[in-house]
């Protein structure tokens, strides 16, 4: 692959590229669902490709093929030039990336057991095996299991002499329950909601989920979701579990902390953000209990690599720090504009997009409390567990959230199961009115596979270091 | 310059030839195959200038192949012969390592009609001619002290599908769409446009609307939440019915007990009809589906009764009934989805909407809308980049954005009245809807 980086790059700057990366993708993704006892879907795609990024005039082209050959390179560089060139006929502000990038090397995502190399029936059984245990619970409609397997082996070479191999493994699984009646569907799912939880390694990131063992307790839950109280409405003290947690923090402060959203290049689809520049150090974001890390080396975390798709080195920064907002999320051209240099969270959905700024691994720093010392001190409020709605402005202010599973909290312990629980606020009054995170012991880091942004639009893979927390007065049960 | 642009799909007489070989050389009992091919281009604009420019040429060749009562599917990117191996191989070894279950059957052959969705003119649209159009929406609201942002993005594809009980379907089309917001100091607006040919979308006219829109919209002042009459544009309207296919459309929603459809029942109000049709030239027309199986239009709700649901082989063969032709590439369970939606037009002038509303709100558009409760039809969202007081028949100021929390049914069994007008959206992935404006009795906004 490196002759053809080569030539993509030779080609570039001799049709006038000022600065130029190539990147060369191979990905493999096997996806498996169990559903009511039969498998129900296996898949093995493959995807592979290039992409040509070009700076001509200080205005940006970008164009990619699925055609690895010398004859497509050529083609696909002139046509990555000429929409430079088309771009520099309406551009606002050269672009200005800032000092050169020039890492070399290679990195790959530790793992265990290769997920690839074990065998289907292997995969296939643990599925059906929670399958069975859901299934034996009364009352349970729809029984569905799910695993998902990636190999992402990357080049990235600019002309400023970057040149980095990276081969990123995820493995993911997850199981839910739905129960039915004539007015009413509920469902629990299990580690986390959006289908899965998904983590960077391999299938020993499987074994260490026990889906088997947790597949009686969601399916009992959800039953019994259909005869529990409805969420009562009013203001009170809110416990999330972590899961939850690490939801609100992707929501309401990865996405506003990313610097493209801030400078209105997201405006037209995934929005701005309220976490503008001159409040950078000034905004009491949150809490003294709440500090925000950015980390692209937290182990099993989605956002975890060795060079982001400019070539950045993976790096920790904090976001907010003891509940001053104090940084963002950068590339090197956002980046410059603060006077910076990128913290290094450019990634690309593939060979066919352009690298944007994504969340690495986002993390609320753990606390000293625990989540039964936190129910302990409540005397009346709600706990809430699983995510099962979400929705917020788009300049992450204004937000309500809704779990699959909550508990009523009076005098210090948990009572009635809670169904339909929503909560909502506006982002620095919640964190505001953080007073207690749990302890290392229950701090875990989320997968989020479902992270959308960009047009053409991208999905991103993220994390979330997460534990649970506790909010005092919010705003919960808005379904009457 | 032009034919370095123009869209290089492959000659259908090689992709025809490609399926052909994959039907030989399999050694499955049934074996499907779909070659989807696509190139396009978006360029995208922020702050009155462009900031992001691509374009990709991409396939995908998706195998599905049924031996001794197990299926495996494979994919690749490539249209090699020795990616053709290699596809079968892996669908094959796929299917050989599960245990026996229930197989989705294959469909047999239908012949599709052809519909028009093709534009040589969007097909051959150049870098040069976005840039121009970009342009001409900056260069109006920089004119206006706003500042413009969107994405316009002009494409072409062909979708393939054969199987080995002798299936044979092909469609090209091409696909124009353009969004745009502008900004000012206090405020903004929204607009979009699609269509199959690039030469019948107006970049002044839409230039117009949007920065209308935003130059109204600036320093909005809150209003109290709380249940309003409310005027919601095709934007919502769209959103919400797409929400309404997610949730409830389809077979296996119904089948497995969580759909609002109530057949027979009477579910939103009289003036309500909606309904799926991938033949109708007035939406993005795809004559069959992702199992190749020709599109039928499907009356959804009808009068306000639900009257229907969509199908594909799986879902089918449960209810002992024919696909409607609403099927996505295998493997597939997701279930059917009608992605081809169009809600019935009414008759009144869309600005005399708000004429008897004593106080109401009008909503452009929402924004990141997600399902509260789906046998509930609820869902909840934001308003965005155009909300309006509505007072005494009259827009009379713009209003901070606002959070609602609403089910569709109940919302649309107070349908007071729809535009006489229907506007083509475009689906972010694929399909769209076309619908009109609606003036709906009573919407709740919770924040």
């Amino acid at each position: 692959m490196k002759d053809i980086a080569d030539a993509a790059l030779n080609a570039a700057q001799v049709k006038g590229a000022g600065y130029a990366d190539v990147r060369i993708s191979q990905r493999v993704q096997q996806d498996l669902v169990v559903k009511n006892g039969q498998l129900a879907a296996v898949s093995d795609d493959a995807s592979q490709g290039f992409g040509v990024r070009v700076l001509v005039d200080g205005a940006w082209g970008f164009a990619g093929s699925a055609r690895l050959d010398r004859e497509e390179v050529e083609e696909v560089v002139n046509r990555a030039v000429r929409i430079a060139r088309a771009s520099a006929r309406v551009q606002s502000q050269r672009v200005d990336l800032g000092p050169p990038v020039n890492s070399r090397g290679r990195y790959t995502t530790p793992i265990q057991r290769d997920p690839f190399a074990v065998p289907l029936s292997e995969k296939v059984e643990l599925l059906l095996r929670a399958d069975a245990a859901m299934g034996a619970v009364k009352g349970v409609t729809v029984r569905e299991g799910s695993m998902e397997f990636i190999r992402d082996s990357k080049l990235f070479a600019s002309t400023e002499g970057a040149f980095t191999e990276q081969d990123l493994y995820e493995s993911g699984a997850g199981i839910e329950a739905t129960a039915t009646n004539p007015d009413d569907v509920q469902n629990r799912s299990y580690p986390n909601s959006f289908g899965r939880h998904q983590g960077a390694g391999g299938y020993e990131y499987i074994e260490g989920l026990e889906l088997d063992r947790h597949a009686g307790r969601i399916a009992e839950e959800s039953v019994a979701l259909l005869s529990a109280a409805q969420c009562p409405s009013g203001v009170k003290t809110l416990i999330l579990d972590a899961s939850q947690v690490a939801l609100q923090v992707h929501e309401s402060c990865g996405h506003p902390t990313e610097l493209d959203r801030v400078f209105g290049t997201e405006a037209a689809y995934a929005g701005t953000s309220f976490m503008t520049p001159e409040k950078l150090n000034q905004l009491r974001y949150g809490s003294p209990a709440v500090t925000i890390t950015a980390d692209a080396m937290t182990p099993t975390g989605l956002g975890t690599f060795g060079w982001d798709d400019e070539g950045v080195p993976a790096q920790r920064s904090h976001l907010v720090k003891d509940g001053l907002f104090v940084g963002y999320l950068t590339s090197r051209e956002t980046a410059r504009v603060l006077g910076q240099e990128s913290n290094g969270t450019m990634r690309a959905d593939g060979w066919n997009r352009i690298p944007l700024i994504r969340m690495t691994n986002v993390s609320l720093q753990p606390g000293s409390a625990t989540l039964e010392e936190m129910i302990s001190e409540v005397k009346d409020g709600v706990y809430m567990e699983t995510n099962r709605s979400w929705s917020i402005d788009d300049r992450r202010l204004n937000f309500q959230f809704g779990t699959q599973l909550a508990y009523e909290i009076v005098d210090g312990r948990r009572g009635r199961i809670l169904k339909n629980a929503t909560y909502a606020g506006i982002t620095p009054e919640f964190w505001n009115s953080c007073d207690a995170v749990a302890g290392k012991d229950e701090w875990r880091v989320w997968g989020l596979a479902n992270c959308g942004k960009g047009q053409p639009p991208q999905v991103a893979h993220v994390a979330h270091g997460a534990a649970p927390a506790r909010f005092r007065n919010v705003k919960v049960g808005i379904l009457k | 310059m032009k034919s370095v642009e123009a869209a290089r799909l492959t000659d259908l007489g090689e992709v025809k030839g490609f399926m052909d070989r994959a039907l030989e050389r399999s050694t499955a009992d049934q074996t499907e195959v779909m070659v989807s091919e696509w190139d396009s281009a978006l360029t995208r604009y922020a702050n009155n200038g462009i900031h992001q420019n691509v374009a990709e040429r991409n396939v995908s060749v998706r195998v599905r192949v049924v031996k001794d009562e197990r299926t495996g599917v494979a994919s690749l990117n490539q249209m090699s012969d020795a990616a053709l191996t290699d596809v079968l191989q892996r669908a094959l070894a796929i299917a050989r390592l599960q245990p026996p279950g229930e197989v989705v059957p294959l469909p047999g052959p239908a012949p599709a009609p052809q519909v028009p969705a093709w534009s040589d003119a969007t097909a051959a649209s150049t870098p040069e001619e976005r840039a121009d159009f970009v342009r001409a929406v900056c260069v109006a609201a920089e004119r206006s002290n706003l500042k413009a942002f969107g994405a316009f993005s002009t494409g072409s594809a062909q979708l393939a599908i054969a199987n080995s009980l002798g299936v044979y379907q092909h469609h090209r089309s091409t696909q124009a769409t353009v969004n745009s917001v502008v900004m000012g100091e206090a405020g903004s607006g929204y607009g979009d446009r699609a269509a199959v040919d690039v030469r019948d979308i107006d970049k002044d006219d839409l230039a117009r609307e949007v920065i209308e829109k935003a130059r109204r919209n600036q320093d909005a002042q809150p209003v109290e939440p709380g249940v309003y009459e409310v005027v919601l544009e095709e934007y919502a309207v769209s959103e919400m019915l797409e929400f309404m296919s997610f949730m409830g459309f389809s077979a296996l929603a119904a089948q497995e007990e969580r759909s609002f459809m109530r057949l027979g029942e009477r579910i939103t109000g009289e003036a309500i009809s909606i309904w799926d049709d991938g033949l109708d030239p007035s939406g993005v027309p795809a004559p069959f589906d992702f199992e190749g199986v020709p599109k039928q239009r499907v009356d959804l709700i009808t009068r306000g009764v639900a009257t229907g649901l969509v199908y594909d082989q799986q879902t089918a063969r449960k209810a002992g009934r024919a696909s409607t032709g609403h099927g996505l590439p295998a493997p597939n369970a997701e279930g059917p989805f009608a992605v081809n939606l169009f809600m019935a037009a009414g008759t009144v002038p869309k600005e005399e909407l708000i004429a008897g509303i004593r106080r109401g709100i009008w909503v452009t558009r929402f924004w990141y809308v997600r399902i509260v409760h789906p046998k509930a039809s609820i869902i909840t969202g934001m308003t965005r980049e155009g909300t309006f007081l509505i007072e005494d028949g009259k827009i009379t100021r713009p209003v901070k954005d606002l959070r609602f929390t609403q089910s569709i049914l109940e919302a649309l069994s107070g349908t007071l009245a729809l535009s006489r007008t229907t506007k083509l959206e475009a689906s972010e992935y694929f399909g769209a809807t076309r619908v009109p404006a609606v003036h709906l009795k009573a919407f709740t906004f919770t924040s």
